[in-house]
């Protein structure tokens, strides 16, 4: 039992079960990439890193569990019916996600920013809202695992079996859904009004407002923006995991991962980032030691650290000043 | 002025909101297995009797103080400046009082009495718990993430690491570890403290070599992510440091010197005047740090990197000396812990911890270690008391919601801290009048 069976071990089991990994890959990868955009974002307008978002991610996941459940009652989605209740759960847990990224960007940023405060401030203002969404959470929900997968859709819905592997509804939902709302949000950011204004203030926020932008609007929208994607993945993320009070804090490293592999600022990155980022932990758990889970973390968080040591602008390149 | 005005009445909306807020944060907790809602529903419609005089619903009650609360701002808006004011004068006593230097030299002196007799005084356990295991320990803490906060301006959110590489020192020197100590020959614990202080320096030197290129958000980050494979390395290798268990076999110092025998036990007098005595040591080295040229260089590097790069000074060399003269505080502070409650595990430092450290530092004061120092003695003491008994339906879970809280309203209203240094506070009054101190202006969008 040397190293060289260990790794040959891991490549057998690729070998073998390839397209589960790809499917499990994808559609972690999916809710990464919804999330790795809202940091983006934040990041193009604001110049810092939203230490808030995994929570308004986690937010958007009870909201969205809760509606769902509460219109289930004791049943279970099944057939066609889940599809209805799939969009009707993405879009509270968009709105109630958005409500809350404002939330955050009001109490959190704004009297900071209009007092022109150090960067430092920022940051620990973030956390500190990191900390109350959090633990408020625990307190009304519960803490420890709370929401298990399966409470809305039985867990074993096979929607079509493909090269074998038969292929679970809530993946293809979530990767559909993924893909509409990352189009719908790269359009809204290079080819609408609202998108020029987030571009404009991204580049050089005093000149933009000089030339008409509404500066803390356009913040504002970007929160929203950001917050109900993130909202949107956080129902689909638990879907499949169900979701806990500190959920965020994981997924949010592993999305914010993707977000700077993929170049702050840069949104079609972010996306990539974060199709990458969920392929990798889908990948690397054959590779784990022992078959020790908390391997796979070890490996993503280590490329966190790699790639803002050796190449912080990412591997697309940092776009922050031109294209948010 | 009159009360009725469009500005009022959406003041009276935001004190509402903010009282719902309170009313859900102090209110009943919901649970797993009740309905969702049961938690808030709880907030707002439990009766509640205000000292047996009269019983009503909550919301009821916490409307109430709502508008009592706006009506006292409304009315007396004006006077918030000299409310203001007045803390602002409290606050600045310390100082002004002392800032002859024979008054100085007498109130330290009569400080120093006071804790030298403060076993004598103090006889519940709790208590002398609490000074020791929750004060002492956490002010050596603070005072070490001060350094590399408060003066060289570098957010670490993994400071507890180098609490947990003190701990973890004193146990695989004792031998409590799994894994056999050096040498397999355990040593006792107060020799390991040279050797847990050096140990948390090179980590510090490991760990900020790479890291300390990267600025601001980047650094926290990286920070993080650095502590949280050292968390899950440490859970998973159970062969090395027992897993997330770890041991609780860590033995109590004793000094064995010629005829004088002394075993520090369970009681926790020794610990408090073997910790107040490394305290003050700590105190004095960065007291004296901060105004020599290393921490000339940590100001000059903070407000400005460029321009301090510009006068020759390299911001790696000495933003690595800050992480490695932090790390030894953390490190000693990780040699107490383990000593005196025997046990060490992988709770120690997690990210919680480290934010908790932070709050002792940004409430106390960035910079200012008396501030600090008090600023750890404040919230320690009131989070013990909370946490032990457990005061108006206050459940221990509770505690880093108001943490987070008290963060986001340090940062609003007092960024400085409570006592803050006076370069800090000149610093962030000058961000905010406008004055260019900080190239990492927010709104310009600086690349780290």
């Amino acid at each position: 039992m040397g190293f060289e069976h260990f790794w040959l071990s891991g490549f057998d089991q690729i070998h073998t079960a390839f397209w589960t990994y790809l499917a499990v890959g994808l559609q972690n990868g999916a809710v990464y990439a919804m999330i790795a955009v809202g940091y983006t974002l934040v990041y193009g307008v604001l110049g810092l890193i939203n230490f808030a978002h995994g929570e308004v991610f986690m937010c958007g996941g009870f909201a969205g569990v809760f509606l769902t459940r509460g219109i289930l009652g004791d049943r279970v989605g099944t057939g066609w019916g889940s599809v209805g209740l799939i969009l009707a759960g993405v879009l509270i847990g968009g709105l109630v996600s958005a409500l809350v990224a404002t939330g955050v960007e009001r109490v959190a940023y704004r009297p900071l920013r209009q007092r022109h405060a150090p960067k430092l401030a920022f940051l620990i203002s973030a956390i500190g809202m990191s900390f109350f969404l959090q633990t408020l959470a625990g307190k009304e929900f519960g803490y420890g695992v709370n929401i298990f997968p399966g409470q809305v859709f039985e867990p074993g819905q096979v929607l079509f079996v493909m090269f074998g592997t038969s292929i679970h509804t809530i993946a293809v939902v979530s990767i559909v859904a993924a893909i509409v709302m990352l189009v719908i949000a790269d359009r809204i950011v290079r080819a609408t009004r609202l998108g020029r204004g987030i571009r404009a203030v991204s580049q050089d926020a005093e000149t933009s407002s000089l030339m008409g932008v509404n500066i803390d609007r356009t913040i504002t929208i970007t929160f929203i923006l950001g917050g109900a994607l993130a909202g949107a993945a956080g129902f689909l993320y638990s879907l499949q995991s169900g979701i806990v009070q500190n959920a965020g804090t994981e997924v949010g490293i592993y999305a914010f991962t993707a977000a700077v592999l993929g170049g702050i600022g840069n949104l079609r990155g972010a996306a990539l980032g974060g199709l990458f980022i969920g392929l990798f932990g889908s990948f690397s758990v054959p590779f784990a030691f022992e078959g020790n889970i908390q391997w796979t973390e070890i490996y993503t968080f280590l490329i966190l650290v790699l790639v803002l040591i050796i190449r912080p602008t990412g591997i697309l390149g940092e776009k922050s000043g031109r294209t948010a | 002025m009159t009360i009725v005005s469009l500005a009022n009445l959406k003041r009276l909306g935001l004190t509402l909101l903010m009282m719902g807020v309170i009313a859900i944060m102090t209110g009943s907790p919901g649970s797993s297995t009740a309905p969702p809602t049961t938690g808030v529903h709880g907030s707002f419609f439990e009766r509640v009797s205000w000292f047996g005089l009269f019983a009503v619903q909550r919301w009821v009650l916490f409307a109430t103080l709502g508008v009592i609360v706006w009506l006292l701002v409304s009315l007396y808006r004006p006077q918030a400046r000299n409310i203001r004011r007045g803390v602002n004068t409290v606050l600045a006593l310390p100082k002004s009082i002392t800032a002859k230097r024979p008054t100085r030299i007498a109130f330290m002196v009569l400080a120093l009495i006071v804790v030298l007799i403060l076993p004598k005084l103090v006889h519940e356990s709790f208590w002398m718990y609490l000074i020791v295991e929750q004060i002492g320990v956490w002010i050596l803490l603070a005072l070490g993430l001060n350094v590399v906060v408060g003066f060289a301006g570098l957010l670490d959110l993994g400071f507890a690491a180098f609490y947990a590489i003190g701990a973890y020192t004193t146990a695989w020197f004792t031998g409590a570890l799994p894994m056999p100590a050096l040498f397999h020959h355990p040593i006792p614990t107060l020799w390991v403290i040279p050797i847990g202080v050096l140990a948390a320096m090179i980590f510090g030197v490991l760990l900020g070599t790479p890291t300390l290129r990267l600025r601001g958000d980047y650094l926290a980050i990286v920070t993080l992510g650095f502590a949280l494979i050292i968390d899950d390395f440490v859970e998973i290798q159970t062969g090395v440091t027992g897993g997330g268990i770890g041991t609780s076999s860590v033995p109590h110092p004793s000094i064995n010197v010629g005829f004088w025998h002394l075993h520090f036990g369970i009681s926790n007098t020794p610990y408090y005047y073997l910790c107040l005595f490394f305290i003050i040591i700590f105190i004095m080295i960065f007291t004296s740090l901060e105004h020599s040229r290393i921490g000339r260089s940590w100001v000059a590097i903070r407000e400005d990197e460029v321009a301090a790069e510009s006068v020759g000074i390299n911001p790696l060399k000495y933003k690595v000396m800050a992480f490695a003269v932090g790390a030894a505080s953390g490190g000693f502070g990780g040699v107490m812990s383990a000593g005196l409650v025997n046990i060490v595990n992988p709770s120690l430092f997690t990210y919680q911890i480290s934010v908790n450290v932070l709050v002792l530092v940004i409430f106390g004061g960035m910079g200012s270690i008396w501030g600090v120092a008090l600023g750890a003695i404040v919230i320690q003491t009131v989070t013990s008391y909370l946490d032990n008994y457990q005061p108006w339906g206050y459940q221990i879970n509770d505690l880093y919601m108001y943490i987070g809280a008290l963060l986001i309203i340090m940062m609003i209203f007092r960024p400085a801290g409570l006592l803050p240094s006076r370069r800090r506070a000149r610093e962030f009054a000058a961000a905010e009048g406008g004055e260019e101190i900080h190239t990492d202006e927010v709104l310009s969008g600086e690349q780290p």
